[in-house]
């Protein structure tokens, strides 16, 4: 549906995104691809090129089957696009709006006037159909945004930060409606939420820095995460013994050893996919130690996403 | 061309919603008003629409930037410009749409100044022709000028600058292009006054319709209709 190849878009000399490549297939990655990165990473300079809004500085890309660049009137027929902030016509009411990008879209009166009941119903739009946009609230206008995305049943939507701005209950309803959006359409949108994208996406693309970093399933993801894994022990004994003893276990890379009232509470980071809390047991009943408690703590995204930050941002200065 | 008249629509509906363009249409009435009261209302002067039509396109220098200047830096400042270049419709589409949009608008404000001739015609010797051939001629001066103002909102996000940067190019051709045409010499006066949109107009005002007067208005509104649809592009490309 998305195929993404070496996408570059320069803002005078500063890459904004540098040989972006991804792809999105329904077999491989699923319908809901999410688009994590922290701000400035070129999210929504990725998501203006696919949406034919900017043309890239290089690379190519096609979406839906067509090539944003040569084929951008066929792309534009084939996706739904809500920007970041949600720009609508202040002046105009909803159901005129509506009605206007309907008529955009080439829709005949009648498709048109039901697209817009089916949106209506979709978005919740009902109780401020017809009410000027620019008495409508920030989330609200979210919704008419989303509404006119989805008006000429698209066979790939975008979202910039769908859910930005709203409120905790719409937040849920739109995750739910984004869920349901996925059983027949493509869902690509861009969030910083991480377990926004766990919840919701069947696949997730970092980027940060205008470079993608990883790519995966959200388990999958957080599997390679925790790979390099960190335990939590606590061993009553003689400190040092405890210490050197567990620092020889194979694959323990480091350790950190607090004692309070002879117990030793150790954070062993460990290299490798190995489990080495049945090593530490072993360790510690063959020494006639005592053990209270033994933890392996699973990275999550969060972890990983701070750490790329942290990355970018040290690889800058 | 079906997209063409949906922009239309939508913005000669936005006019319609907005204040600036009821302001513009009450001052411009005004102001032709006193133009008109003041030629004709003095004793002994001759009842004639002929000042009013010499002098209306001075004023639209000043009136037909407030009505374009909006067109396209709203969509960049609110980012709908987004939304609508997403859509299925093309670059020249888009100022089509807008340039029609604001020429309806502007036909309206003219439509408005038909009282003046129907109250000569009313109450003393209206020539038809020179009538019909004026409001020809205001009809080109507004549709260049629109185009002009559209172009200039299509190069900034700013609605003030591009009113400004309008209004001032307008000026220069419309006031100071005879001026300057007077104190030169040669082919460079030729070419001041070929430039001059008031050397093209007053024509019209006289009752003549002249090739090179609706070719000049008809070739220089499609040049800054082609720079405007230039503009957008490069803007797009940034
Ligand atoms: N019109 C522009 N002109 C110049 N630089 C730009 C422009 N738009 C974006 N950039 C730069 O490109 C980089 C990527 O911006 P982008 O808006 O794509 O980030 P983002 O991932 O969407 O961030 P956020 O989460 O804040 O929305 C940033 O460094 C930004 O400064
Ligand atoms: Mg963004």
């Amino acid at each position: 549906m998305i195929e993404v190849n070496k996408l570059t878009k320069r803002y005078g000399p500063v890459p904004a995104i540098e040989d972006v490549s991804f792809s999105v297939r329904a077999e491989t990655t699923g319908n809901i691809v999410g688009f994590l990165g922290p701000n400035g990473a070129g999210k929504s300079t990725t998501i203006r090129i696919l949406t034919c809004f900017q043309p890239a500085t290089g690379g190519s890309a096609t979406v839906a089957g067509y090539n944003v660049f040569t084929q951008s009137m066929d792309v534009r027929r084939n996706i739904g696009y809500l920007p970041e902030s949600a720009p609508l016509y202040p002046e105009m009411r909803c159901r005129e709006y509506l009605t206007f990008r309907g008529k955009l879209h080439g829709m005949a009166r009648g498709d048109r006037e039901r697209a817009i009941r089916r949106v209506t119903e979709r978005c919740w739009l009902g109780e401020f159909i017809d009410r000027p946009i620019s008495q409508l609230s920030k989330g609200m206008r979210q919704r008419v945004g989303l509404a006119d995305a989805l008006l000429h049943n698209p066979k790939v939507i975008f979202l910039d930060e769908p859910t930005i701005g709203l409120d905790p209950t719409q937040i849920r309803e739109t995750r739910r409606l984004i869920k349901e959006l996925g059983e027949d359409h493509v869902v690509f949108l861009s969030s910083h939420i991480l377990h926004e994208v766990e919840q919701i996406c069947t696949h997730t693309i970092f980027i940060a820095g205008g470079k993608i970093l990883a790519s995966g399933a959200p388990a999958d993801l957080r599997q390679e995460i925790s790979a390099g894994s960190r335990l939590i022990a606590e061993i009553k004994g003689e400190p040092q013994a405890v210490e050197s003893a567990v620092k020889a276990i194979p694959g323990v890379s480091a350790i950190e050893c607090e004692t309070s009232d002879a117990w030793n509470r150790l954070t062993i980071e460990a290299n490798g996919t190995g489990d080495i809390r049945e090593d530490v047991f072993k360790l510690v009943s063959a020494k006639g130690w005592s053990l209270r408690e033994i933890r392996r703590e699973v990275a999550s995204l969060e972890d990983f996403f701070i750490k790329i930050t942290a990355e970018q941002r040290g690889a800058r200065v | 061309m079906r997209n063409v008249t949906v922009l239309t629509q939508r913005e000669l509906n936005a006019q319609f919603y907005s204040p600036i363009a009821y302001v513009v249409l009450a001052v411009f009435l005004v102001v032709s008003g006193i133009i008109f009261g003041s030629a004709n209302f003095r004793p002994g002067a001759e009842s004639s629409v002929r000042v009013l039509f010499s002098l209306v396109p001075m004023t639209l220098v000043f009136f037909v930037p407030l009505l374009t200047m909006r067109l396209l830096a709203d969509e960049f400042r609110s980012g709908t410009i987004e939304t609508l270049m997403t859509a299925p419709i093309n670059d020249a589409e888009v100022i089509l749409g807008k340039f029609f949009g604001a020429l309806l608008f502007y036909m309206v404000m003219l439509a408005a100044t038909l009282v003046y001739p129907i109250f000569i015609a009313a109450y003393g010797q209206l020539d038809t022709g020179m009538a019909v051939s004026s409001y020809l001629g205001m009809f080109l001066v507004g549709a260049l000028f629109i185009s002009v103002g559209l172009f200039f909102s299509t190069c900034t996000q700013n609605q003030v600058v591009a009113g400004v940067c309008s209004i001032v190019l307008l000026a220069v051709f419309t006031f100071l292009g005879d001026y300057l045409a007077a104190n030169q010499e040669g082919t460079l006066r030729v070419l001041l006054q070929h430039l001059s949109i008031n050397t093209h107009y007053e024509n019209f005002t006289r009752g003549m319709v002249e090739l090179s007067g609706v070719t000049f208005f008809a070739t220089t509104t499609i040049l800054f209709l082609f720079l405007a649809v230039k503009m957008l592009e490069f803007r797009r490309w940034r």
